[in-house]
């Protein structure tokens, strides 16, 4: 990865026990903020990423030149306002933007840690993070956001710290992995381990790289952020830059070009063990199992007012999982509200340009924040 | 805002939690937010009503009542309200239950078919009836289970269901229903509102 010089980076000083039992110390959180925090310190907003995400929500990612994953929704004027609000993001820990990950060197030996790296978990990840608040000397937070795995951090922050957000919005997102979510991570996992630049996850002394394994990951998960309907439109059974059919393994069909492409760009950006890591986190994650199988009890001690936002084609994380966390919520008569956006553009709706969940998004923030 | 609302929001002390099922635009929500410090949610199946609602900054749930109230605690409101929908739904009495089960208290308000205007129009005309308050073609009114004021009060006495109020409203009148004056209040109300309790 070729990071610039130039990364916002705290280090941890303070111990953090990780779930596997391991503790780890004195190790960095790369962030990113947009706009600025106010005097009352009451309008910071701490955005959580997906899988393939990292700090760098808004404006130009430094590294790929590429638009920041979540331009549409953060930024001057957009649904989370960057001239009202103090926007944190941070790499989570095993990631590969800055943060504390498997590509990092071992401080006994300098070696790439690889797989000798903890397995973490979404807690360790929400847990790491947590620092950032006392970087800030911000007391409580006006928001946590985030999709997806993001949406998950978002759960999990708000039932490890109660009451250090005013609102929380998970999007498009589960309180526990399904078995269908766990097979997919498995088939991408299998497909950077089959490959054999692999070399055990000890590619970084070797200087290879599962290039290929991390591309067919990336190719089958893309599948699943889209649906069947967006792709039809987008594809159809066209055909890529040629006439006919040419009777070989080409990319014959613009989707399979796609895919290659999609696959062949993310290999640039993103290491083939924080995919591991963080795929190996999510499928760990469920909520309810840390409170004995009742997902209310993770919110027992929270006053916050949740907003919880699933999209009608969304197949990965469909609806019916995210009103299973808003029934938890009702359960215990917390205050949440819920609303399905109608889109066809798949699990991916929530980081494109989709007018209705923007507008909802920006309505209840900043009528939110009026009542503050 | 409507007068069907005004009555309502009468019915409701300060400082309550409120269920507002079928909440619509939010407009009785944000009265109810703003004049009695209601602590409100709505229920509402309409994605449109719902943007509606986050832009009025209310707490909405997006969904349906015949499925969705069963998620809430028994008696986790001081007050449910859910006004002309009843008749619309496949199994009014399930609603009932489901509110009275939800609400220390509901308020219901229905449109009444027992409405002199009403009965003059499928007399005289011979086709079904339109009015303000029902303002739909029989082959495109939602409407289900239509019933009048008189036929309500039967229901819910048949079932054990207390009635603390109720009230005939036509236009801008407002007036109590009881024993005595129900035959005529069937006759010249447009809405009946029904405080309740089981």
């Amino acid at each position: 990865m070729n990071i610039e010089t130039n990364l916002k980076t705290l280090i941890v000083k303070n111990p953090l026990k990780l779930d596997c039992g391991k503790t780890i110390k004195d190790f960095p959180i790369a962030y990113e903020t947009y706009g600025s925090l106010n005097s009352q310190k009451d309008n910071a907003i701490l955005v959580f990423h997906a899988l393939t995400g990292d700090q760098y929500v808004s404006g130009t990612n430094p590294v790929t030149k590429k638009d920041g994953w979540w331009s549409y929704a953060v930024g001057p004027g957009k649904a989370i306002d960057t001239n009202k609000y103090f926007v944190i993001c941070s790499n989570v820990i095993g990631g590969c933007m800055g943060s504390y990950g498997p590509s990092n060197l071992d401080s006994e030996n300098s070696n790439i840690q690889g797989t000798n790296f903890p397995v973490i978990t979404i807690n360790d990840m929400v847990n790491a993070q947590y620092n950032l608040l006392d970087h800030f000397g911000i007391d409580k937070l006006f928001s946590v956001a985030g999709g997806s795995m993001g949406g998950m951090q978002v759960l999990q922050f708000i039932s490890n710290f109660p009451d250090k957000s005013k609102t929380v919005i998970p999007i498009a997102t589960t309180s526990s992995h399904s078995a269908q979510n766990i097979a997919f991570n498995e088939l991408g996992r299998q497909a950077i381990m089959a490959d054999s630049n692999w070399k055990e996850g000890d590619y970084g002394s070797n200087n290879s790289n599962p290039g290929k394994g991390l591309a067919v990951a990336r190719m089958a998960a893309h599948i699943t952020y889209l649906s069947k309907k967006g792709l039809q439109e987008k594809f159809g059974r066209k055909l890529q830059e040629r006439e006919d059919l040419k009777f070989g393994f080409d990319a014959d069909f613009q989707i399979e070009s796609y895919l290659r492409y999609q696959g062949s760009v993310f290999v640039d950006r993103f290491d083939a063990n924080s995919y591991l890591y963080i795929t190996r986190a999510m499928d760990y994650f469920d909520l309810a199992k840390q409170f004995n199988g009742n997902l209310s009890d993770a919110f027992k001690l929270t006053k916050a007012k949740f907003f919880i936002i699933s999209f009608t084609s969304d197949w990965l994380y469909p609806t019916q999982e995210n009103k299973d966390i808003v029934i938890a919520l009702n359960s215990i008569g917390a205050d949440v509200g819920f609303v399905e956006i109608e889109s066809d553009k798949g699990h991916d709706s929530f980081l494109l340009d989709v007018p209705d969940f923007l507008n909802a998004l920006k309505n209840f923030l900043d009528k939110s924040y009026e009542e503050n | 805002m409507k007068n069907e609302f005004k009555v309502i929001a009468d019915l409701i002390e300060k400082d309550k939690k409120v269920l507002d099922v079928g909440c619509a635009d939010g407009i009785l929500m944000k009265f109810l937010k703003d004049n009695k410090n209601a602590n409100i949610r709505g229920l509402e199946i309409s994605k449109e009503k719902v943007q509606e609602c986050i832009a009025k900054g209310l707490t909405v749930i997006e969904g349906n009542a015949e499925k969705d109230l069963k998620q809430f605690p028994d008696k986790s409101f001081d007050y449910v309200i859910l006004s002309q929908t009843l008749q619309a739904f496949l199994n009014p009495e399930l609603v009932l239950n489901e509110l009275l089960r939800v609400g220390k208290k509901a308020i219901i308000t229905i449109p009444n078919f027992g409405y002199w205007k009403v009965r003059l129009h499928l007399l005289l005309k011979g086709t079904m009836p339109i009015t303000k308050t029902l303002p739909d073609e029989w082959y495109n009114t939602p409407n289900l289970h239509m019933c009048t004021i008189k036929d309500f009060v039967h229901f819910v006495k048949s079932r054990n269901i207390k009635i603390f109020k109720s009230i005939a409203l036509n236009k801008l009148n407002a007036s109590l229903i009881n024993e005595r004056n129900l035959e005529i209040k069937n006759l010249s109300a447009d809405l009946g509102i029904f405080l309740i309790e089981k």
